[in-house]
């Protein structure tokens, strides 16, 4: 079972948290959480996979986290 | 002031251990650059002028608004209208007088950035847009000045240490984290989004903290890592960044790559979109030199059989362009609006360095003209 955390506005999209069954990939993943919420597609987010920053499909284990994070320009 | 009244004035950090007499004069010694007097700059300029650093640069090109006050507390109803630069110094003067300070009421940009940085040992980015945060960022990589960086939004705030040096390498920068800014709109901004004013409060003193541990060589910085930080539930979470090779290519390697870098265009504008026709098309796939690419989902109707091309869905296009080692990218799918967005996004990534198509009116529209001249 894989962790999702959501930061920021993608909180409001998915809620904070999900967790998301029978998934090996990042890009499985990213495909089940655009088919459930389909809000996400238009979002700028990058991937972390246990707190390490991914930018290309990374294999998953069955106890990995998975974070998204949006960009932040407020000051 | 004498040593007795400065010994005074810092005691309670001069008999700290891990801190003491000579992390007090590196303080002393420091400049320090702050961009944007706002709701994270007021925390950081506050504590960095009561601790001792003793040159303190603030540039801004706001004036002070009544809407600026629940979380800029350096400010008050008195100061309305006027430049919040030179109302935090009054107030920061009288905080500390030793203090010297550079006003710059002016917008930070591509064309000021070198020249200011140049002037400081630390900077820290403060901004409230993603134009300046880029400039910001590739200015001080550009210079190889160390950035405290910090950005707020609704009740979650960032913060991280970009561009230190360690161990002779210069630690990821925000690019590593973001290689490319957002457009106007796929972000909330402050005013739009809303913010409690402790939460830059909150985000503003870690800045500060990360700054004087710089300083003072004390402690473990933010490098390498960024902090996030909820203030509804107190959670925290830090992830790891990697300096990426790649990244440097999308940083301006000079001066002059700088000033003609637009900052302001690259996150607002939309990208321009080369859309091709029909026929265009079909000689392009004659000529068989080109990436033809399907960003539709898998098993989207009708399916493509007559010319060869690979199937990347749009969302996971940035993802895969490693496969797309052609000099020509030709993108589509079945009504040409996601391939013109596929297209913006591989534009935007490439830049230059390769020609990006995009089939106008899709492959349906695409079909119905070879039927037609069959």
């Amino acid at each position: 079972m894989i962790t999702v955390l959501f930061f920021g506005k993608l909180a409001e999209v998915a809620g904070s948290s999900v967790e998301v069954q029978k998934v090996s990939s990042t890009d499985e993943l990213l495909a089940k959480l655009y088919a459930q919420y389909p809000l996400l597609a238009s979002e700028k987010f990058v991937m972390a996979v246990d707190k390490k920053i991914v930018s290309v499909n990374t294999i998953l284990s069955d106890h990995s986290t998975v974070a998204l994070l949006p960009p932040f320009s407020g000051g | 002031m004498n040593n007795d009244q400065l010994y005074e004035r810092y005691q309670r950090q001069l008999i700290l251990k891990g801190f003491g007499a000579e992390a007090q004069q590196k303080l002393l010694s420091a400049s320090v650059l702050v961009i944007g007097a706002g709701g994270l700059g007021c925390p950081v300029l506050q504590y960095l002028v009561a601790a001792g650093v003793g040159s303190i640069g603030i540039i801004d090109d706001d004036v002070v608004d009544l809407s600026n006050l629940h979380r800029q507390v350096l400010y008050n109803v008195q100061m309305i209208g006027r430049p919040k630069a030179d109302c935090a110094v009054e107030v920061l003067q009288q905080l500390n007088p030793q203090t010297r300070f550079n006003i710059y009421n002016e917008r930070l940009t591509n064309k000021n950035a070198a020249a200011i940085l140049s002037a400081f040992d630390v900077i820290i980015d403060g901004s409230d847009n993603f134009a300046t945060c880029y400039l910001v960022n590739d200015a001080c990589v550009l210079l190889n000045k160390p950035l405290i960086y910090g950005a707020i939004s609704q009740y979650e705030g960032q913060v991280a240490v970009f561009n230190v040096l360690q161990n002779n390498e210069r630690s990821a920068n925000y690019r590593d984290l973001f290689p490319h800014p957002p457009k106007e709109g796929e972000v909330l901004n402050c005013a739009e989004a809303g913010v409690l004013g402790i939460l830059p409060g909150i985000i503003g003193t870690m800045m500060a903290n990360e700054t004087l541990k710089l300083i003072a060589g004390t402690g473990k910085l933010l490098a390498n890592r960024l902090l996030t930080y909820n203030t509804l539930n107190n959670q925290t979470y830090e992830l790891g960044i990697t300096a990426r090779a790649e990244t440097r290519s999308l940083i301006p390697a000079t001066e002059a790559a700088l000033l003609q870098t637009d900052y302001e265009w690259l996150c607002s504008s939309a990208t321009l979109v080369n859309e091709i026709d029909a026929n265009t098309f079909n000689t392009i796939i004659a000529e068989g030199t080109a990436a033809i690419v399907d960003v539709r989902e898998k098993d989207e109707q009708p399916v493509v059989t007559v010319f060869s091309h690979v199937q990347i869905p749009l969302y996971r296009l940035l993802q895969h362009t490693a496969w797309l080692t052609e000099n020509t990218i030709v993108v589509f799918c079945l009504s040409g609006k996601r391939s013109a967005q596929a297209a913006k996004q591989l534009t935007e990534l490439f830049g230059a360095s390769k020609k990006i198509y995009s089939l106008k009116g899709g492959i349906q529209q695409w079909m119905l003209e070879q039927k037609q001249t069959v």
